[in-house]
């Protein structure tokens, strides 16, 4: 059994947003970043992953188990962090060690209070007093004070300041030092994922739109950006996310239809920023005439 | 081993782990038989992918510097000085390329570029 998370052609239809035929395989040891843009469908996935929704469609396996059929066993071996406490406010982290325990059977107390310790919380303090830091890193002790092979996390990093977040990835490098142990990890701020990420499925309303290593999609595409007319009616096509205004355009280039272009054109490489923002623009032409707008 | 990772400096990180163990080798601050760090350690320290770093180590066994023991770690290997060579002309050639492109760029013609060169060589004493 070499992959901790198999989601083979998952679906789910709601009124107004449907998941289509999401395929993603996450191999024992590796970090994977979850990317797209809000509303794109992330958190729907990793709620259907946990079954706390109902998938309409597809099969969906946590360590070669069937996620609803072994729901209980799987559930032992993952921990999950959300972007915000599932928790009743008012409970202290104490209370809340007592009241999470009994549903593990791997539950490490010494494990927990000295999670606590590193991360400099005080066991006495009550959840709706936590910073939101502070928040997270109680999560993540509660998430990894039982034994687990698969760490879920929801957005994490989104609100933390920079000190957190480079907390968070130190955390996170940690675990995986370990070949038993994966990460998925869904996130809009993606260079914390440009670094530490092995691989990345990449959403956008509810398609997939890439799933692989990270290297393998940062090395597809270049960002460009010159004069617009220099582009072949071709090679205008094939521009991702043309947005052209009165300096020139941008957009975002398979690497290799390079070779064609015109040697006034200036390309970049490319972040997993560019890759969704192009991607999200794709072929919205801008045209803002700044002689119009002063007349 | 010190390994510094720059964002600006535009080569791949994988390059530039590969690079930096690379010239530890040949400088002799890594010596045959010594073992390089884990790539799972590697990772975390340097806040990067293992995909990354593996891919830097098994450039380098593939280069010949360093031989993968299965399970036990990533060694140094013995110097392979023909190999040596071959990469360091290699990479005169490309210095001498990317010198030519930039003259060509800036219209320096085949003489100015030669006596460019003696300079050089003149105020280094290079025999």
């Amino acid at each position: 059994m070499n992959n901790s998370l198999e989601v083979t052609d998952l679906c789910k239809n709601f009124r107004d947003f449907n998941l289509n035929h999401i395929n993603f395989t996450l191999p024992r040891g590796y970090i994977m970043g979850f990317i797209g843009p809000n509303g794109s469908g992330k958190t729907t996935v990793i709620k259907l992953i946990l079954n706390m929704l109902k998938k309409d469609q597809g099969i969906i396996k946590v360590f070669g188990q069937d996620h609803i059929h072994q729901e209980v066993d799987i559930k032992e071996n993952i921990g999950v962090v959300f972007e915000a406490p599932y928790y009743i406010p008012d409970w202290n982290l104490m209370d809340l060690e007592a009241s999470v325990k009994p549903f593990y059977k791997t539950w490490n107390s010494h494990r927990y209070y000295s999670l606590l310790k590193d991360f400099e919380l005080n066991k006495n303090q009550k959840i709706k007093t936590l910073s939101k830091g502070m928040k997270l890193k109680f999560m993540i002790a509660a998430a990894l004070a039982h034994e687990t092979k698969l760490l879920i996390l929801d957005e994490p990093t989104s609100g933390l300041d920079a000190v957190s977040r480079d907390e968070l990835l130190g955390i996170l490098g940690d675990y995986v030092t370990s070949e038993e142990k994966s990460i998925l990890f869904s996130s809009h701020i993606t260079s914390d994922l440009e670094k530490i990420a092995d691989y990345i499925t990449f959403i956008h309303k509810g398609e997939l739109i890439y799933t692989g290593t990270k290297d393998e999609l940062l090395e597809k595409y270049c960002v460009i950006k010159g004069d617009g007319s220099k582009l072949t009616g071709e090679q205008y096509e094939t521009v991702i996310g043309y947005t052209e205004n009165t300096t020139g355009f941008e957009g975002l280039y398979p690497l290799k239809a390079l070779s064609g272009l015109s040697a006034n054109i200036v390309t970049d490489t490319a972040t997993l920023d560019d890759i969704i923002l192009f991607t999200n623009r794709n072929k919205v032409a801008f045209k803002c005439n700044t002689n119009e707008r002063l007349g | 081993m010190k390994i510094i990772i720059s964002n600006s400096s535009g080569l791949p990180i994988y390059e530039q782990i590969k690079e930096q163990i690379k010239s530890a080798i040949l400088s002799g601050t890594l010596t045959e038989g010594e073992a390089l760090p884990s790539i799972r350690l590697l990772a975390r320290d340097l806040k990067i992918s293992v995909i990354t770093t593996t891919r830097a180590y098994t450039d380098l066994e593939q280069e010949g510097f360093v031989t993968n023991v299965q399970g036990k770690g990533c060694y140094v290997l013995p110097i392979n000085n023909d190999l040596v060579r071959e990469q360091l002309l290699r990479k005169i050639e490309e210095g001498f390329q990317s010198a030519m492109n930039a003259a060509k760029t800036a219209r320096i013609l085949r003489k100015e570029l030669e006596a460019i060169w003696e300079q050089i060589c003149e105020e280094e004493e290079y025999e």
